[in-house]
């Protein structure tokens, strides 16, 4: 029975900026099927974290329900967490983001949570622009239980009971650059090089920041004639560009021979490095990334990579122009300033 | 880098440290499991097969396997190997009916061995069983050789040796004891097929320094003083001695002195502690038997007043290295100490001796009077000659012996069957599956936190009343049990098959010690810095796959997989499995 992680970690692990391993970084082990993409997500949300030396009690992971909202338990487990009700996880992070601004938001849901029951809340945290990130993993069907078809499995996808999907999909990349997201990316959860500075840069990012990562059911849809298998996914997968993460102190070195490179500067003076791989798209023009992405939906393809990030995103923050001090740290002292200052604001009125 | 060749017997071997280590590659993982089974029998023979005396060597193995453990590059100690084999040795019970059964009917030819030691025991015990009829000519009236005269009974107990001697002697063995074989020319003038030579390294090194003859009477050399006091020879000595060394026999030397009367007992090394050869936990049992052990500090004369020994003057001195790491002692500047003694030890090395061998035999020696021997066969310069133990490169230890003593049986037995001696058997492998059901394992995989368990001494106020008496107590059985999981069941081994890898990620994402990454092939210098942990040690090997889907290969650094499983119980379709690999050493039959 070997269900036991070892405490053992490599002799030699290294430490990142602010002294921690990656193991400080871990949580509990997964209970997933063995193979799951979500596992393989969850690792990349450590290594992100990881290189980018996050304080672990600086961050706070919140979820829905589902194989996708269990995963929070599986990282970072020195930090803050919530796993709420079904679809309601971005209730629960604008909450708790207008009560403690200062926390670094990551939203974890799936495909039911988010494109069924969640919906609608999805729409609306999109729309007000929560300084959060929204990871989606995307697996097409409900694995909880036993993989029925979800609103994200592709028109014609066979699932594993041998039916084909007669309904179109959602797509939940599609639907967040309809609605005015500020950073939209889609990845694999296969492809951690391409994946960890996505996530970097989405962390990076102030606003809404939404990455929709295709993660394999390996269980329930990783058979032939499914579209979100480990094996179709690869052999349709352009990306829109190859990326790498700058953090701000770092000068940029990075330079790709041929192609046209580009360089994001996001909002915490970090910058997520572009080596584009189609000259007709550019990153910070919605119209050239929503085209691009129903280009890539006739031509049969998974777009992946950076789809679009808008530089000047003001959150909800500087939207409804709440205090820069977190609300929950704010005194009774400060919030009910007693009868003098309320008769001296009267006596201002008359 | 080319894909690994896992079906290479010793790709899989060298990944068990602690076998790979043992000079007679002695199955580790394999006996310390039955040992947690508490079946102590299986275990004691599977070590009896591979180093013939698992009782001696569970008390007194200089333990090459340990530094090499895994464990040890993991956590802070290693598995204490060697004594979870004596818990075998203890435990097993009577094993008389598992020896081999030894034919009546011979097979004609016989041989001679010279000395009774450890080597010539196991070039008897390998060959008894297949008829030959085995001559063993020993100087002294018992057999163990160096083991029954160099270790004193406070480490090993004279029952444990004449148990472990007798099963060999009692296959049949012609022995002649009190007979010191004084020509070889005359051994050659017999009817023997072959002749191995296991005589060791009998001759203790002396120091010729001023006052050594007029001290003679109280400087002894330090083999000789054990061997004296293992005869019962010597039973007593002065109150201060004074041991000069730095080696195991230098640590055998002081301990006993300590049994004799010895009150003030010190060692004195010429060399700085890190340089010297004696194991680390002789230094320490030294040590606390209240012997101060000195360093950096050469003697320089003996002081004789009316003809007695009165001590020894020291000089002191630094180590200083060059470039090349070549050592030199250069005087320190302080004034010169005199140690006061009632008798010293001289413990400074030993040496191999062949004066009982005539020059015009054909037996060729080099210039520092060693036999000129192959490496592989033992042969000497004549062919029906084969050499064996310390007698063959010098001093080394027991196991070591033992493993020549293997290969020098197969020399021999392809020699009197007119094969070619440089025809060694390939090893024996075994690769067994060990899944039982998800999450199940034939073995024990979870990793155990527990730090090395201390094995229990003896109180010193009875060991040093009594030479006799065993310091040493053993682990109990279930003291045993903990240390015997703290194992990493090294030769469990991850076995990878490209074919069947999806390239999921969940093996890397899962695995504790962060030993495998998935990338793009390369030259192994390079490959080893794109790894997920740093792959530095390179004694360790890369485990390479086959190009998989992506184009990208599985690298798994060996270096400190703890061998738990999880990427096997990760992984969906079974590319990776846990197979038991079972490596042997061929020896001339089977013998158990």
């Amino acid at each position: 029975m070997t269900y036991i992680k070892s405490k053992i970690r490599h002799p030699k692990q290294p430490k990142n900026s602010i002294g921690y391993v990656k193991a400080d970084y871990e949580g509990a082990l997964s209970t997933l099927c063995a193979g799951c993409g979500h596992d393989s997500i969850s690792a990349a949300i450590i290594e992100a974290c990881y290189e980018m030396s996050i304080e672990p009690h600086r961050l706070a992971k919140v979820s829905g329900i589902g194989c996708s909202s269990k995963t929070p338990t599986y990282f970072l487990g020195n930090s803050h967490g919530f796993n709420s009700v079904h679809g309601r996880m971005p209730s629960i992070t604008t909450g708790a983001n207008m009560a403690n601004r200062d926390l670094i938001y990551l939203g974890v849901s799936g495909d039911g949570d988010t494109a069924s029951i969640g919906l609608g809340q999805f729409c609306h945290v999109i729309r007000r622009n929560l300084n959060m990130t929204y990871i989606v993993m995307n697996n097409g069907c409900y694995g909880l239980t036993k993989g029925q078809d979800s609103a994200t499995a592709d028109f014609g996808s066979v699932n594993k009971s041998g039916t084909e999907n007669p309904f179109p999909a959602i797509d939940l990349a599609g639907l967040a650059l309809e609605l005015g997201a500020t950073f939209v990316a889609r990845s694999f959860s296969g492809d951690k090089t391409q994946l960890i500075p996505l996530i970097k840069a989405a962390m990076s990012h102030r606003g809404f920041a939404f990455l929709d990562v295709i993660s394999p059911c390996v269980t329930f849809n990783n058979n032939m004639g499914s579209t979100k298998s480990y094996e179709y996914v690869r052999d349709h997968i352009p990306a829109t560009a190859a990326h790498e993460f700058v953090p701000q102190e770092e000068e940029i070195l990075i330079s790709y021979p041929g192609g046209s490179n580009t360089s994001v500067r996001l909002h915490d003076g970090s910058s997520i490095q572009l080596h584009k791989l189609n000259a007709n798209w550019n990153p910070i023009d919605r119209n050239t990334a929503v085209n691009r992405l129903q280009q890539a939906k006739i031509n049969g393809e998974i777009l992946t990579g950076l789809l679009f990030v808008d530089k000047d995103s003001r959150d909800l923050h500087e939207v409804i122009n709440s205090v820069d001090q977190p609300l929950n740290s704010l005194r009774k002292e400060l919030l009910c300033p007693g009868t003098s200052a309320l008769n001296k604001i009267n006596d201002g009125l008359r | 880098m080319e894909p690994t060749d896992i079906t290479n017997p010793e790709y899989f071997h060298k990944v068990v440290d602690c076998q790979y280590a043992c000079p007679a590659h002695t199955p580790v993982p394999e006996y310390i499991r039955l040992i947690a089974a508490e079946r102590y029998a299986d275990a004691y023979m599977v070590n009896w097969e591979s180093n013939v005396f698992p009782g001696v060597l569970g008390r007194t193995c200089d333990r090459p396997c340990e530094p090499a453990c895994r464990r040890g590059r993991v956590d802070e100690e290693p598995v204490a190997i060697c004594r979870l084999k004596r818990v075998a040795a203890d435990n097993k019970g009577d094993v008389t009916s598992r020896m081999p059964v030894i034919k009546k009917q011979k097979n004609g030819k016989k041989i001679c061995l010279i000395g009774g030691g450890p080597a010539s025991l196991t070039v008897a015990r390998d060959l008894a069983p297949l008829g030959y009829e085995i001559h063993l000519y020993d100087e002294w009236h018992k057999g163990g050789g160096m083991m029954r005269t160099q270790i004193p009974g406070f480490r090993l107990p004279e029952k444990v040796l004449d148990e472990e001697v007798g099963y060999i002697l009692n296959m049949g063995i012609h022995t002649h004891f009190n007979h010191y074989v004084d020509s070889m020319k005359e051994i050659l003038s017999q009817d023997y097929a072959a002749v191995f030579v296991g005589t060791g390294a009998p001759k203790g090194r002396d120091l010729i320094l001023p006052g050594r003859e007029e001290a003679k009477a109280n400087v002894h050399i330090g083999v000789e003083f054990l061997a004296s006091v293992a005869f019962e020879h010597i039973k007593t000595i002065g109150k201060k001695v004074i041991i000069l060394g730095g080696g195991n026999t230098a640590m055998d030397c002081c301990r006993t002195s300590r049994r004799l009367g010895g009150e003030d007992v010190k060692v004195l090394v010429r060399s700085p502690f890190a340089d010297m050869k004696a194991s680390a936990w002789e230094i320490e049992d030294a040590k606390s038997e209240d012997i101060p052990i000195l360093n950096n500090m050469p003697p320089k004369e003996f002081v004789v007043e009316n003809g007695k020994l009165k001590g020894m003057i020291f000089g002191k001195v630094k180590a200083t290295y060059d470039a090349n790491g070549k050592r030199s002692l250069i005087p320190s500047g302080e004034p010169d100490v005199f140690i006061e003694a009632d008798d010293v030890i001289i413990a400074v090395g030993q040496d191999n001796a062949f004066p009982w061998i005539e020059k015009d035999l054909g037996i060729a020696f080099d210039k520092w009077e060693v036999p000129v021997l192959n490496k592989v066969s033992f042969q000497s310069t004549l062919p029906g000659v084969f050499f064996g133990g310390d007698s063959a490169f010098g001093p080394s230890n027991i196991i070591t012996s033992v493993a020549h003593g293997h290969q020098a049986a197969i020399s021999i037995d392809q020699f009197c069957n007119s094969k070619d001696v440089l025809e060694r058997p390939a090893p024996t492998t075994n690769l067994f599956k060990q899944k039982m059901g998800i999450h199940e394992w034939m073995y024990d995989s979870p990793v155990e936190d527990d730090d090395r368990f201390k094995v229990p001494h003896a109180r010193k106020e009875l060991t040093l009343k009594n030479i006799k008496a065993e310091v040493e107590l053993g682990f109990d059985v279930q003291t045993a049990f903990k240390e015997a999981q703290r194992c990493l069941n090294c030769d469990v081994q991850t076995v990878f098959s490209a074919s069947k890898c999806i390239e999921c990620d969940a093996c890397m994402d899962i695995c504790p010690t962060s030993s495998i990454t998935f990338t793009m092939n390369g030259e192994e210098d390079e490959l080893r810095t794109r790894l997920l942990a740093p792959a530095e040690n390179k004694s360790q090997d890369l485990y390479i796959s086959g190009e998989l889907h992506t184009k990208r290969v599985m690298v798994k650094d060996e270096d400190v997989c703890l061998h738990c499983g999880l990427c096997a119980e990760r992984c969906p379709t079974s590319a990776w499995d846990m197979n038991k690999f079972l490596y042997g050493v061929t020896k001339v039959t089977k013998i158990i």
